[in-house]
């Protein structure tokens, strides 16, 4: 028998990002008992380095937005194979989540008329993104995790979980162990629900930190509910690429929102050159008036340069690889260049973009107000996650939630920057408003002893594998990085996709033989060994459904099939655990959208 | 810049340790965060060490360089002088678990002590309050704050005197003026400040200014308009 402390909540939330602790708040405030468990300290989730806002229809800068425009914009950006219902609510509730955040004590920038500013950003027609100069981010998750703490949530702080517990088809809890000790926890839950974030260290180049390995994706998938949309992965146009060292960090996309351009090594500005149909009416085609839309002149459409993430990304892969890049592989985005226009620039950037100055200046010894960066996509976010219900958030398996990016639905085939942290407030207190009934309107769970026993041998399984000559957990997740990056990134092939496969079948036997030194106190070699099968999972999802989707969408870009397809917008990929183990790839319709919705959108078009 | 350079790391617990020497290769642009991570991947596996986003914007690997608190993912290689052994310690202020990591518990128990925001009813009737940018410019400064933790770990009534009972040390004296300066606060926290939360500690040494990896004005902003009150 396993030795573990057992602790019992009507719900577990794990993950405490911005989705994981707006859902234990919602959870917490409707009465049931509610632990949080995560992998890292409280307040240092992904959510911190948010920087460019949170998108919402306030109308406070510019009076003609709605929900409808917000709505129309998420569905255009995503291509259309969103959940348009969750795109609804969305569009629907963030103003909401937005002033709740005030009201719990957040300080936003301000309208001159006293208001919550809001900013441009790519892909939302009008200034619609609620910011703290460039820490939005850290703004919203310690408004939250000060709500949370004092509001009597137990919080279980570096904390992993290895496993979802399931009795009789449903959810009962999990299992998992503190970090800084290496001991046994069994939760013990009537729901919980999963906000782990993203997969973004499958990929070499990645703005994620450690924690972004596929777990919530993982134990979903394990425990028999569906993931949806892993097609679709984010790569973010602006990362860092020189020094070497700091290369994916993120460059926020309010540079180009402030006025940022972009270039080529002979000071062009390419992103005028290829501007997508379906933008071609709201896209200025000059320079003079893409100056007037970032200074809010409301007749001026929006620049190039704020075109949605997934095509503004193919475009610098597109400068560099004929041969148009900056010296270290990349582009330059320039904000510099607005002391032509503006009175004491200087000043203004560093207001604006506090943060991306000191990165800059500390890290890369640039100095933005007065020289160009040099940037190039990284891995930032998947848009495929667990499948969910709109209304409720509980994925296929019952007593089993999920939230904020381990979560698919609201983003499709591409996400616009802005809506991930509305997403995470929307869909986190939805999450935990429905757990919480969930978990009212349930009995207790039965926690099979046996299951945690293998639960048990598997998290130290690892210590006993006496093969000195098999590669370290380090390095196996090396290969596998760069194996995604190269084979599965931003521009993809049925022939190295399927070279991917197989190079996935020989990672996974590599990962079951990596040996671990030391001993189960802090120790970082274990937990990377532990991560590796999540981290596989993801990557086999993501490899899968890109196969699967013989067309070109959003992120998802095959240059063997370069078109968008229209019978393809008809499904979204699902992949799910079948009874002999092995990963299927299923097609799955999209409901039809209803016609008030489909008129909203023919009247934004 | 040299091709390698040694650091000279406190490996160990709580119940004893020893340094060990590192040598790692290092290239143009690195910072000590880089080399700690060579370090694992190649030489020690299990070496604990914190951190998340690498961009000083979580506050997670606050450690000891040669001796001066800092986040190892914003010290450059290029500004330190690697011809001797770089020394990397845990911060001292906080118990230590292993290696460059310590139980910074206390500070999270020591917030749920400071009485949270409580605004005053909303000024419009849609339930939203007016605050002008030259309003709230203050209240940001302080919200800035990453809680690495590095004010806590310099302040001498922490790290020498031990007052962990009776002194709620910078980062949450930042925290309370935060509060106490929001411009839609109600709730008085000047009692406690001076009881439980112990202000007269502060002798305004500005050690916690000088290391704040944000460049908050702690003392000056932060500590002495709050004694002041």
């Amino acid at each position: 028998m396993a030795d573990y402390e057992t602790h019992r909540h009507d719900v577990l939330v794990i993950g405490a990002g911005g989705a994981g602790l707006r859902a234990a708040i919602e959870a917490s405030a409707s009465g049931v008992s509610v632990g949080l468990v995560c992998k890292s300290l409280l307040g240092k989730a992904h959510t911190v380095m948010a920087e460019g806002g949170i998108a919402a229809a306030l109308a406070n800068v510019d009076d003609r937005d709605d929900w409808r425009v917000h709505f129309a914009d998420t569905m255009r950006g995503g291509q259309y194979v969103n959940n348009w219902r969750m795109a609804e609510l969305h569009a629907k509730e963030a103003p909401a989540r937005v002033r709740e955040l005030e009201a719990w004590g957040a300080v936003f920038d301000r309208t001159p008329d006293g208001r919550i500013l809001q900013r441009n950003f790519g892909g939302h027609r009008y200034p619609r993104l609620a910011h703290v100069g460039d820490r939005t981010g850290l703004e919203m998750i310690r408004t939250l995790q000060d709500r949370g703490v004092h509001q009597g949530i137990d919080v279980h702080m570096e904390c992993t979980v290895t496993r979802l517990l399931v009795d009789d088809g449903r959810v009962v809890g999990a299992f998992g162990f503190d970090r800084p000790r290496g001991r046994f926890k069994v939760f013990e839950a009537r729901a919980v629900v999963l906000a782990t974030g993203g997969i973004g260290r499958a990929y070499k180049i990645t703005s994620n930190s450690w924690e972004y390995t596929g777990d919530g994706h993982a134990l979903a998938y394990a425990a028999g509910a569906d993931l949806m949309d892993m097609e679709f992965v984010q790569f973010h146009p602006t990362g860092m690429i020189w020094p070497p060292s700091v290369q994916g960090i993120l460059v926020t996309e309010s540079v180009r929102g402030e006025g940022g351009i972009l270039t080529n090594k002979d000071g062009r500005r390419f992103m005028f050159e290829d501007i997508p149909e379906a933008y071609k009416g709201q896209t200025a085609d000059n320079e003079e008036e893409g100056w007037r839309y970032t200074q809010g002149d409301k007749a001026a459409r929006r620049p190039p340069e704020l075109l949605t993430r997934d095509h503004v990304s193919r475009c610098i892969v597109r400068e560099i690889k004929e041969g148009r890049g900056s010296p270290h592989g990349g582009v330059y985005l320039d904000i510099s260049w607005i002391k032509k226009r503006l009175p004491n620039a200087e000043e203004h950037i560093k207001r604006k973009l506090p943060s991306m100055y000191h990165q800059f200046k500390q890290l890369a010894d640039i100095d933005i107000t007065r020289e160009p960066m040099e940037v190039g996509p990284t891995t930032h976010y998947v848009m495929g996650g667990v499948r969910v219900d709109a209304e409720t958030q509980m994925s296929t398996v019952p007593g089993l939630f999920a939230a904020g990016e381990c979560a698919a639905g609201i983003n499709g085939a591409n996400r616009l920057g802005g809506n991930s942290l509305s997403d995470l407030l929307v869909f986190g207190r939805r999450a935990g408003e429905h757990a919480a009934r969930f978990a009212r309107e349930s009995g207790p769970g039965r926690i099979d002893p046996a299951r945690v026993d293998v639960a048990a041998r598997q998290a130290v399984e690892p210590f006993e594998r006496g093969d000195g000559h098999a590669d370290g957990p380090y390095r196996v997740q090396r290969d596998l990085q760069e194996m995604m990056q190269d084979l599965v990134g931003i521009v993809r092939t049925e022939s190295e996709m399927r070279r991917a496969l197989e190079g996935l079948q020989g990672l996974w036997e590599r990962s079951r033989r990596v040996p671990v030194d030391g001993n189960r106190e802090y120790n970082p070699g274990w937990h990377t060994a532990l991560d590796l099968p999540n981290l596989l999972t993801a990557s086999e999802a993501v490899t899968r459904s890109a196969l699967e989707r013989k067309e070109s969408r959003g992120a998802h870009f095959r240059e063997d099939f370069p078109d968008k397809d229209p019978a393809s917008a008809k499904f979204n990929v699902v992949v799910r655990k079948a009874a002999d183990g092995v990963m299927r790839v299923e097609r799955v319709p999209i409901p039809e959208m209803p016609p008030e919705l489909r008129q909203v959108i023919e009247e934004m078009k | 810049m040299p091709a390698s350079a040694t650091f000279r790391i406190r490996r160990g617990d709580a119940q004893g340790g020893r340094f060990v020497d590192y040598t790692t290769e290092v290239a143009e642009g690195m910072v000590v965060l880089d080399a700690v991570h060579r370090i694992q991947a190649e030489k020690a596996p299990d070496l604990a060490v914190r951190w998340n986003c690498k961009a000083g914007k979580c506050g997670s690997c606050s450690a000891e360089v040669n001796g001066v608190p800092k986040l190892m993912c914003m010290s450059r290689l290029s500004d330190l002088p690697l011809e001797k052994p770089i020394v990397l310690e845990p911060m001292k202020a906080f118990p230590l678990l292993k290696d460059l990591v310590t139980d910074v518990s206390w500070n999270f128990a020591v917030k749920k002590k400071v009485k949270p925001f409580k605004p005053r009813p909303p000024d419009a009737p849609d339930g939203t309050w007016r605050m002008a940018q030259s309003d709230v410019d203050r209240v940001q400064e302080f919200r800035k704050c990453i809680e690495c933790f590095l004010c806590q770990d310099v302040c001498h009534v922490l790290r020498d005197h031990r007052l962990y009972e009776g002194f709620i040390g910078p980062r949450f004296l930042v925290h309370v003026a935060a509060l106490e300066m929001h411009p839609l606060d109600v709730e008085d926290r000047l009692p406690s400040l001076r009881d439980a939360h112990g202000i007269g500690y502060c002798n305004i040494t500005k050690c916690c200014t000088k290391v704040c990896p944000e460049g908050i004005t702690i003392t000056d902003n932060a500590i002495i308009p709050l004694k002041e009150r």
